[in-house]
């Protein structure tokens, strides 16, 4: 399987209270367990099913995602700067597998 | 990435991954949900309450060449303070195998509630945004998006 690569945005820096907008994007087939591959053969279902976003460790934001999310999963979300931090980010695949992204932020 | 076809598959084939399916805990759910379940869904959700008319901006596209790749993306107006958030939003589509697309989990340390993704449609079909406030109360919102070349592997 190609290699599952998460990207995410975030500004370095923000202002005290100033709303950021952090894009995030994973490179995933998102098997629907619906398509069939050239072989006539039914590709099993194999999707990221959850991601979260943590700042400091205190989970912000999180998605529980189904099928019909589309391959390549993209997610842009607005977060409110109110201390300096770090943000984690977890998508979680069916089976178990877990993919991680980290990005600090300072105040200005 | 792997090359797929998308071509619809025969009940026999249907039936194949049923039953090799029947191990999956997931699979029985996905196979029964039909079209027409969102107001199931919805209601299940609200548990019969009364949905609010707070002001919700979904955005879709009214056509979509690629049913794969349809972007979707919603603003809600909220303070978005501890007394008053949006809890959580559900999207739905109701021309898909299964109703549920996606749940976002919001919280007040965001600031202000809103949120783009990508989403497949099987068909030319309506999509529904379901917000859960933090009073308890509910809004909902409505947008048809027509396919032309449809998305979920058939």
């Amino acid at each position: 399987m190609a290699k599952v690569k998460a990207r995410v945005k975030v500004p370095k820096t923000a202002e005290l209270d100033e709303i950021i907008e952090i894009k995030t994007l994973i490179s995933h087939p998102m098997h629907s367990g619906r398509a069939v591959d050239s072989d006539g053969n039914i590709v099993p279902r194999k999707i990221i099913n959850s991601f979260t976003a943590k700042f400091n460790g205190k989970t912000v934001f999180s998605v529980d995602m189904k099928p019909s999310v589309s391959s390549n999963p993209f997610l842009v979300f607005p977060f409110k700067v109110a201390e300096a931090g770090t943000f984690d980010f977890i998508w979680v695949e069916d089976g178990g597998a877990e993919y991680t992204a980290s990005k600090s932020i300072k105040i200005v | 990435m792997q090359k797929l076809k998308m071509t619809p598959i025969s009940r026999r084939a249907a039936m194949r991954l049923l039953g090799a399916g029947a191990a999956m805990a997931t699979l029985p759910k996905l196979a029964f949900a039909a079209a027409g379940t969102v107001a199931d869904r919805i209601a299940e959700i609200t548990s019969g309450k009364p949905i609010g008319d707070l002001e919700i901006w979904l955005d879709m596209p009214d056509i979509a060449e690629n049913g794969n790749q349809v972007k979707v993306s919603f603003e809600i107006d909220s303070p978005m303070t501890q007394e008053n958030h949006v809890r959580q939003v559900f999207v739905f589509a109701d021309g898909n195998p299964e109703p549920d697309v996606a749940r976002f989990d919001f919280s007040p340390a965001m600031g202000a509630c809103g949120a783009t993704t990508r989403m497949r449609l099987s068909k030319t079909q309506s999509v529904y945004l379901l917000a859960s406030l933090s009073d308890g109360s509910f809004a909902k919102a409505e947008t048809t998006v027509k396919v032309t070349i449809g998305g979920c592997g058939g």
